[in-house]
């Protein structure tokens, strides 16, 4: 493998890994400042309790996300020096922004929140962890209009004197529509991946019959969240999809295996055969969805590859201009599936704790630890769709990915980095998992103090309420 | 003032941010098997920048995506040439950050045991590493064109051909870079012992004391002879010298204050000392970012790797904004947590399930 092949790897392995802790942050932060704000409002020490469990294994992966993504940071340049030349004065703003923005309120309110129980009143304590939740969603924002540009570059223009990028629209650049689509598909895919977790940890619980007056509720707001988020998911998964027809239509078209140019476009829901061949068996098809998807019409017309490859061969010279498309094909498919069995799942879940009760079937359980991985995998299979199908363009249109990778950094030195990221993401991955499940199995606190602030402020040798 | 100049006085500023907090928090780290004897001990060392390590990290990452952002051309050549040393900072940084969080996670020895030699290695490293990085930027490493540049390439404007044309053994073999790496770790020593003899009272303080005094000295020859020698690499030496000199005396005086037990005007010139360390390498270098030991019509300067005047006037609007704010609610943080830790105030050992940790019975 070259060094352009092993950057590709080594960004796909580091990326997708940051991305698991990355959506379980976003979604469960909201959880614990919403129990924390209950305990607050209500005084219930319920809440309280759920507060400290959900914080609990919200810091064990926060802690993940944090210094996986400090890799995120350094390896544009360190793998993509070509890119970052080319593209440094439009996409290294945002990132900026995110830094000054986001990552310092994020990491200041979280050491504030995780160590000021007994520092901090009541109320200032709880407005750190909404803090934190707010860098949080900053963060996402910054990030995630950065990676807008890469799929539909807008606000710029390539230097004459150079033949590089350069900003002159920062307002477009941050709020053009892909962009502001993509936050609320991302953040909402992320209450579902966290809501799914905390309701079948819920339902854990209760089938253990264990600690149940706390767990209850946190199935039903678990399930609640994993439904209305679907909503919020569907209807801007149904408006990225229309954008992406306009800006990316390749990317739409490698979707669905759509390999000629049609009017009444189906979607095959499964298909037998090779899908990146000309030609792929579907086994269960909606007419006309896909062209639905497409352009809000049954009827409408949606363009296949082969037109495309045509028409990008004219527009950008001789080269491949598809994604490979079994990558594609099943990344949408599985990012779509898996969030609608998670919300069916939701449902089943209401009605199976409805109204108090707790029945003992073991079936439920047992595919739930499946079906609520799901939205964590399918979130994950919808970038991996995201950003393969984007190829071969790094930035679209503008600049490929093969013409990004840095000139001089040797293949040896991609595979140490590599390796070494690997080895130490699968031992870290093993540890966290491990503590996750501990904690998981302990429970919620049996003991909780309702107000250490109030017993810590008039006696200076208090030992510290919380420490590391 | 140009807008290249304020950007480059702000990346110096992130890096004195970076370089004076998380400074501290990576010498209380390499200080863990040294001053922490017993358990007790290294968790009252912990807790003393518990609450602020996180927050003090990401001026690190905030003055790599400013550098992103003001001058890509540096970016690039920066981390693409210096893999291998950002790779194994990388490593560094990921397994204290996740030390930190985890070691009281788990009540074993083993457990514990384990995190704290990530620890101890995830704070060495990223100042010998850093170190050796500031030594081959502000002493010159080899960049230059890469192969196939035509001959008149306007480089002086535009320096989108440099790379980083040398190995990694390049960097790590330039006796300068070594000394400015090891002064890096001495100082953060130092830095951090001083930090733990404010934060701290009882034996761990009486401990940080004698070390700050120990390893300061040693610290102070590294410092004489790195910045000394820094000054063959600087542009204007009527300059650099006297701020050398007076980090020097910054240096001594902090070492006098710990010895007379005024731990808060020991942590002040201590930090000032690595601020005007810094500030002497940047004012010394300028306009250039990025010395070529080949040849220095291949210096990456302001004028030839930034930004457009657009890019670097939004990113001023929104520094000039951000950065006391940031500034206002970091320094609350300090504010909050300013109470002296010791063994006494230590709960026991976290275990889950337990999230009143002081009910949690102390097993070892």
């Amino acid at each position: 493998m070259g060094a352009l092949d092993l950057a590709r790897w080594q960004f796909a392995i580091t990326t997708v890994y940051h991305f698991l802790f990355v959506p379980l942050t976003l979604g469960t932060v909201w959880f614990v400042a919403g129990f924390q704000t209950a305990y607050f409002r209500t005084g219930k020490e319920k809440y309280l309790k759920l507060t400290k469990f959900f914080g609990k294994l919200f810091l064990i992966n926060f802690a993940m996300g944090v210094v996986t993504g400090i890799v995120q940071e350094f390896q544009f340049g360190m793998n993509w020096s070509e890119y970052s030349r080319f593209v440094g004065d439009v996409f290294g703003a945002p990132l900026a922004m995110e830094g000054l923005l986001a990552f310092f309120l994020e990491s200041t309110f979280i050491g504030l929140w995780i160590f000021g129980w007994d520092r901090l009143p009541k109320k200032v304590h709880l407005a750190t962890i909404w803090a934190a939740a707010v860098g949080t969603m900053l963060s996402a924002y910054f990030i995630l209009a950065a990676n807008a540009w890469m799929q539909h570059p807008v606000g710029y223009e390539i230097s004459a004197t150079t033949g590089r990028a350069v900003l002159n629209n920062i307002g477009l650049v941050l709020f053009q529509n892909t962009a502001v689509i993509a936050f609320f598909h991302t953040i909402s895919a992320s209450f579902l991946v966290a809501g799914s977790g905390v309701a079948a940890i819920g339902a854990w619980m209760l089938m253990k019959d264990r600690q149940v007056d706390i767990f209850r509720p946190a199935v039903k707001i678990g399930a609640v969240v994993v439904l209305l988020s679907a909503v919020v998911v569907s209807i801007t998964g149904d408006m990225d999809a229309k954008i992406m027809v306009k800006q990316q239509p390749m990317k739409m078209a490698a979707a669905e295996a759509l390999y000629n140019t049609t009017d009444k476009a189906p979607f095959s829901i499964l298909s037998i055969g090779d899908v990146s061949g000309s030609s792929a068996t579907p086994v269960i098809e909606v007419p006309g969805l896909t062209s639905f998807m497409a352009t809000g019409s049954f009827d409408g017309n949606v363009q296949g590859i082969n037109d495309l490859q045509a028409q990008y061969e004219q527009t950008y010279g001789p080269g491949n201009y598809a994604p490979y498309v079994p990558v594609s094909y099943w990344g949408f498919r599985l990012m779509i599936g898996l969030g609608l069995i998670a919300a069916a799942w939701a449902l089943w879940a209401l009605w199976r704790y409805r109204g108090g009760r707790n029945p003992k079937g073991k079936f439920f359980n047992v595919i739930s630890m499946f079906i609520t991985l799901g939205p964590l995998v399918g979130i994950s299979a919808g970038w991996i769709f995201t950003e393969m199908g984007r190829q071969p363009w790094i930035v679209f249109g503008q600049q490929k990915t093969a013409d990004a990778v840095s000139p001089l950094v040797s293949p040896a030195e991609v595979w140490i980095s590599m390796i070494g990221f690997t080895l130490v993401y699968l031992v870290l991955a093993i540890i966290e998992l491990r503590l996750l499940l501990r904690y998981i199995r302990a429970g919620a606190p049996e003991n909780v103090i309702e107000d250490p602030y109030d017993d810590s402020k008039n006696d200076a040798d208090k030992q510290l309420y919380f420490a590391y | 003032m140009e807008l290249v100049t304020v950007w480059f006085i702000l990346i110096a500023v992130l890096w004195i941010g970076y370089l004076v907090l998380d400074g501290f928090d990576l010498g209380v780290g390499m200080l863990l098997p040294f001053i922490g004897k017993d358990d007790l001990r290294r968790r009252v060392m912990i807790n003393t920048i518990g609450p602020v390590w996180d927050g003090n990290e990401v001026w690190l990452l905030v003055a790599g995506g400013a550098t992103f952002a003001a001058f890509p051309l540096w970016y690039a050549t920066l981390f693409s040439g210096f893999y291998l040393a950002l790779f194994l900072l990388l490593l560094a940084l990921i397994l204290r950050g996740v030390a930190f969080e985890y070691r009281s996670k788990h009540d074993s020895v083993k457990w514990r045991a384990g995190w704290d030699k990530a620890i101890f290695v995830g704070s060495v490293l990223p100042p010998l590493l850093l170190g050796v990085a500031f030594g081959n930027i502000f002493g010159g490493s080899k960049i230059g064109p890469i192969a196939g540049t035509p001959v008149d390439f306007p480089l002086a404007t535009d320096a989108g051909p440099i790379n980083y044309l040398g190995s990694f053994f390049d960097l790590l073999l330039n006796p300068f870079a070594l000394v400015i790496g090891v002064m890096l770790v001495l100082v953060f020593a130092t830095h951090g012992a001083i930090f733990l003899a404010l934060k701290t009272s009882g034996e761990v303080r009486e401990a940080s004391r004698k070390a700050a005094v120990k390893v300061g000295v040693a610290a102070a020859v590294f410092a004489v002879v790195g910045l000394l020698w820094a000054q063959a690499y600087s542009g204007r030496v009527a300059i650099t010298l006297p701020i050398v000199l007076i980090a020097a005396v910054l240096w001594l005086a902090g070492i006098g204050m710990t010895l007379k037990g005024r731990d808060g005007w020991a942590f002040l010139f201590s930090a000032g000392t690595i601020a005007l360390a810094v500030t002497a390498l940047f004012v010394g270098a300028f306009p250039n970012i990025m010395l070529s030991s080949i040849d220095s019509a291949f210096n990456l300067t302001v004028h030839n790797s930034a930004s457009q005047s657009y890019t670097l006037t939004v990113m001023t609007i929104v520094a000039v904004i951000m950065t006391p704010i940031v500034l206002i609610y970091q320094g609350w943080t300090y504010w909050v947590f300013r109470k002296r830790i010791s063994t006494a105030q230590i709960p026991a050992q976290s275990a889950p399930g337990r999230a009143d940790d002081r009910f949690a019975p102390a097993k070892s």
